[in-house]
């Protein structure tokens, strides 16, 4: 059973579990104000993972391994070096957080989920999946929780907790009706059995639907979103930027391998509920995002309407528009984590997260405005930054599948966007701060911090603009949910 | 292989932009230098292809270049020009050293003129605009030329929100970005509805315009796209009844940016809505085209009569330009050589001679500290260079003979005459309106006495703003008095839209 292609396909995760024993052993011997290396320890652990993973845990043919519970494919390869990237870079922004920067356990935590959610990524197995989820979900929900002092930060772990595990109950009733119906827990061979010829689409309707509470839920998709906005506000900074992009990007996954791969004979059925989920997300959220003067809530309700975004690649239902979603996704990582490393490094400082806060961060820090200009054009939608070629291709993919509308409502969600985003950059540019002299109040950067949103400034660049490698990648990985 | 001059005049920009970025705050005449530098690189390279494109045998694309950027969807880096953008790549170039003449000032506390807070972003926003400006106007590939459209829009929002006029720059820069995002947007639906149905109809998936021309897009579908894309690109060209933004975007942004705003990338518009517009869709442009006219005479007889009650001369330039630029739809909606050629001269002209009213009015607001037409006067006697500047940029503006308006403009009414002479003859309106502002206003703000708020404190234009004015009116004169060096050149590229159009 255990081949040298066994351990290839889960080389990432083998490694990243030593190194989370690794960072486990040496974090009692560290003096306290040492604690913060372990940030070191996990980014560079996972760049290392990254680059042992390439050279020796890259897929040839799709093959299903572990007995069929994970397919070693490369859409599963690409999804889980963006969530590892995702991971080093959360690490690096924690690293001088005040609170959860010292603790040995948030580095632990972070890369328990990063785990499972590298699984997610290629799982295809419905028993596999659910674990996968609960691997990713649990330490999200201790880190949001994470300041114990805070009450916020407890309300949003709390309120994360009970969201999550009835979202993923009603899934697993979900799993459990297919199950019943199919006779099979394997993905490749639910979509044999699960079809509209031996079961009537009023059934799927319903079984489609429990599944799409967890999935939306892990997506904060409209209307599955109100968590996102509390937990976001509450929680550390930089795990918010982690929730809304690597956990999102994991549920994406799922949604790809499942409707695709086992429920393609439900498209009829699948493809409205999902537009109508698309079309409201991108509604709701960005017509929310309008009147927030918090910062992490502004980003939450800007990230659950970009979740919309990528759903109407979904909904396309075809080889193009599962490659924009994946290059979405990619482009969205980058974009988001670069916003919440900026919210973090000046709240680092200041202490301050409302939007007026910001008024003459061109002053204080240059560099830090002109990266926020960066991640804000990118999360508009503007070149020459990864947002907007993200949204040509996923609206692309809308129109071929002749769902003209949807990508109507995207586009005058987008200029709604515009608005707010604008009006972000304005407080950065335009205004001082009241009766200060803004020399006096610099932003200083540390290390980590600069490394990480450089690193995330360059990411969204090189997608926006030399965007062939990244789409070629993201091709060869939906490659296989058609073959 | 040949020296890439395009992919060079177009990322030059954005490199400088962000060697400029890099360099330390405090180093202002640094930064300008490295800009100035830059822009006289672009302004010389861009008039080398406008002269190898003019001595040559002026037929079809020239300087192509090509590269793969995604071959799975048919996008590549596909740049030329024909004798319809060479002129309007040697306008940016013309304008983008001239605005950075501009933006030099005067840091003497008493005047500060042009840019003097935080030059270093100025300019390295300027040279994004800039960038996206050229690549629209080279780019013959459509994924490219909206990737450059978009990129001239929203650096716009930053220049003229940061370094605009205090009182509207917010609302203006918001009212701008939303206006040309907008019409951008609506664009590129139908750009992705045309990507598609000529992926059905040829096979072949190809944002190439060369390709698309042939696509065989059924008469029905040019019916329908049209005037999305049309109107959606030529929101930016300010065309009636979208033109609302312009005005309150010319009044509000800084000098330099007004130069851009009113001089390149209006042009911008009218460019790509001709391009994608009228030389993608030619059924479509057919049926709409009386439309398009019925808008455009409004603009041009509506915009002058509006510039002509201003009392602000920021305000007065920004209507006059909704009028001219008027003029410019209106040449391209008679679908005529005549009309055509007329527009594209237009488009060159009315760039460089708005370019110069707003250096001057910029040179005489820094001094004087107001824009308003009556509490102006005298300004000849202290600024005499700007003065001969603003009239001769007057002259060209009313279409006097000797000068590129009347070289412009006189095609475009004989082109309009021979589709439907009721417009050209309420349109020809507009010229009478035009003269009259313009003299008016060039007698009270040069010509009369000085007020006496404004005596003593109120100098001369630095060297930097000469070599601008002079820069500005030589192209201007040239033309003017040897339309061969451009008239022929435009009419090379309209022939090739005449050939789309079918030979009507």
């Amino acid at each position: 059973m255990f081949t040298p292609i066994t351990f290839a396909s889960i080389l990432p995760e083998i490694l990243i579990l030593a190194l989370g024993l690794l960072i486990l052993i040496f974090e009692p011997f560290w003096k306290e104000d040492q604690r913060r290396n372990a940030g070191w320890l996990t980014a560079g652990g996972l760049l290392v993972t990254m680059i042992v993973s390439l050279l020796f845990g890259r897929p040839g043919e799709p093959t299903a391994t572990l007995g069929g519970m994970i397919r070693f494919d490369w859409l599963g390869f690409f999804l889980k070096m963006l969530f590892m990237f995702a991971g080093a870079a959360t690490a690096l922004l924690l690293m001088d957080h005040e609170k959860a920067g010292k603790r040995g356990e948030a580095y632990l935590l972070l890369l328990a989920s990063l785990l499972g959610m590298n699984l997610m990524a290629v799982s295809s197995d419905l028993v596999m999946l659910y674990l996968a989820i609960e691997t990713a979900s649990i330490p999200l929900y201790i880190l949001s929780g994470f300041l114990l002092n805070d009450e916020r930060s407890t309300e949003a772990g709390f309120k994360y907790l009970l969201f999550g595990t009835v979202a993923s109950t009603v899934m697993l009733y979900g799993f459990s009706l297919v199950y019943g119906f199919s006779g099979t827990t394997d993905l490749v061979e639910i979509a044999a059995m699960f079809t509209s010829s031996n079961l009537s689409p009023l059934l799927g309707f319903g079984v489609l639907v429990l599944i799409l509470v967890g999935l939306g839920f892990k997506v904060s998709a409209v209307p599955f979103h109100f968590w996102a906005p509390d937990v976001y506000q509450g929680a550390p900074t930089p795990v918010a930027g982690y929730l809304s992009t690597a956990s999102k990007a994991a549920g994406f996954a799922v949604v790809l391998r499942l409707f695709f791969i086992a429920f393609p004979d439900f498209s009829e059925v699948w493809m409205p509920i999902l537009a109508l989920l698309a079309a409201i997300s991108m509604t709701v959220g960005n017509l929310l995002a309008l009147p927030q003067t918090n910062i992490k809530r502004l980003l939450a309700f800007s990230s659950i309407s970009h979740a919309g975004y990528a759903l109407i690649g979904v909904v396309a239902f075809s080889e193009l528009g599962a490659t924009s979603v994946v290059f979405y996704l990619a482009a969205y990582i980058a974009t988001n984590l670069l916003a919440f490393g900026i919210v973090m490094a000046f709240s680092r400082i200041t202490g301050l997260e409302e939007i007026t806060d910001y008024a003459g961060l061109s002053r204080r820090n240059p560099l830090l405005a002109l990266m926020m200009l960066a991640a804000f054009l990118s999360l508009a939608g503007m070149p020459p930054f990864g947002g907007f070629v993200a949204k040509v291709f996923v609206f692309a993919a809308g129109v071929e599948a002749n769902f003209v509308w949807l990508v109507i409502v995207g586009i005058l969600n987008s200029i709604i966007g515009v608005y707010y985003y604008l009006n972000v950059l304005k407080y950065v540019y335009l205004y001082r701060m009241p009766g200060e002299d803004e020399e006096q109040h610099p932003v200083p950067l540390t290390r980590p911090y600069t490394i990480a949103l450089v690193m995330l400034v360059v990411g969204v660049v090189l997608i926006g603009t030399v965007f062939a490698p990244w789409f070629g990648w993201s091709s060869d990985g939906v490659f296989v949910l058609f073959n | 292989m040949n020296f890439p001059i395009l992919s060079v005049i177009t990322f030059l920009p954005f490199i400088a932009g962000v060697i400029i970025l890099m360099m330390p705050a405090a180093r202002k005449n640094e930064t300008r230098a490295v800009a100035l530098a830059t822009a006289t690189i672009d302004l010389l390279l861009s008039g080398w292809v406008y002269l190898q494109y003019l001595l040559g045998d002026m037929t079809g694309y020239q300087f192509l270049e090509q590269y793969n950027w995604l071959p799975q969807l048919g996008i590549t880096l596909f740049f030329g020009v024909d004798g319809m953008s060479a002129p309007l790549v040697l306008l940016t170039g013309i304008v983008m050293f001239t605005g950075v003449l501009i933006s030099w000032g005067d840091d003497d506390p008493h005047v500060m003129s042009g840019i003097q807070d935080r030059p270093r972003e100025f300019f390295a926003f300027l040279f994004l605009l800039a960038g996206g400006v050229f690549g629209v106007f080279v780019s013959l590939d459509l994924f490219m030329l909206f990737f450059f459209y978009e990129i001239a829009v929203f650096p716009m929002y930053l220049l003229i929100a940061i370094w605009g006029w205090v009182k509207t720059r917010e609302y203006a820069a918001m009212k701008l970005t939303l206006y040309l995002f907008i019409g951008s947007v609506v664009a590129l639906v139908g750009a992705l509805a045309m990507y598609w149905v000529q992926y059905q109809n040829t096979g072949v998936l190809s944002f190439n315009m060369l390709d698309m021309e042939t696509a065989g897009f059924s008469t029905a579908f040019q019916n329908l796209w049209f005037l999305p894309v049309f109107l959606g690109f030529a929101v930016l060209g300010g065309i009636w009844p979208f033109h609302n933004w312009s005005p309150d975007g010319h009044v509000a942004a800084p000098t330099a940016v007004s130069m851009f705003h009113a001089g390149v990338l209006m042009k911008l518009g009218a460019f790509a809505a001709l391009r994608v517009g009228v030389m993608l869709l030619p059924e479509g442009a057919k049926t709409w085209a009386p439309l398009i006219m019925g808008f455009a005479g409004v603009a041009v007889v509506y915009g002058a009569y509006i510039a002509f009650v201003q009392t602000d001369l920021k305000y007065m330039i920004g209507f006059s330009s909704v009028s001219h630029m008027g003029l410019v739809v209106l040449g391209v909606s008679t679908l005529n050589e005549t009309g055509l050629v007329g527009a594209g001269v237009q488009m060159f002209s009315h760039g460089v001679m708005t370019a110069l009213f707003f250096a001057v009015t910029g040179m005489i607001y820094d001094r004087a500290h107001t824009r308003m037409i009556p509490e102006l006067g005298g300004m000849a006697k202290i600024m005499p260079f700007a003065a001969i500047g603003f009239i001769i940029g007057g002259l060209v503006s009313m279409g006097m003979p000797g000068f590129s308006g009347f070289v412009a403009e006189f095609p475009i009414f004989m082109g309009v005459w021979r589709e439907q002479w009721l417009v050209a003859v309420i349109s020809s309106i507009s010229i009478v309106i035009t003269a009259a502002y313009i003299m008016m206003n060039i007698r009270k703000v040069f010509f009369s006495p000085l007020p006496e708020n404004l005596e003593g404190h109120v100098g001369d234009v630095t060297v930097l703003d000469k070599v601008a004015i002079v820069t500005l009116c030589l192209f201007m004169i040239a033309i003017g008095l040897f339309p061969s060096v451009m008239v022929p050149m435009v009419s090379t590229g309209v022939e090739n839209i005449m050939r789309l159009l079918g030979g009507a």
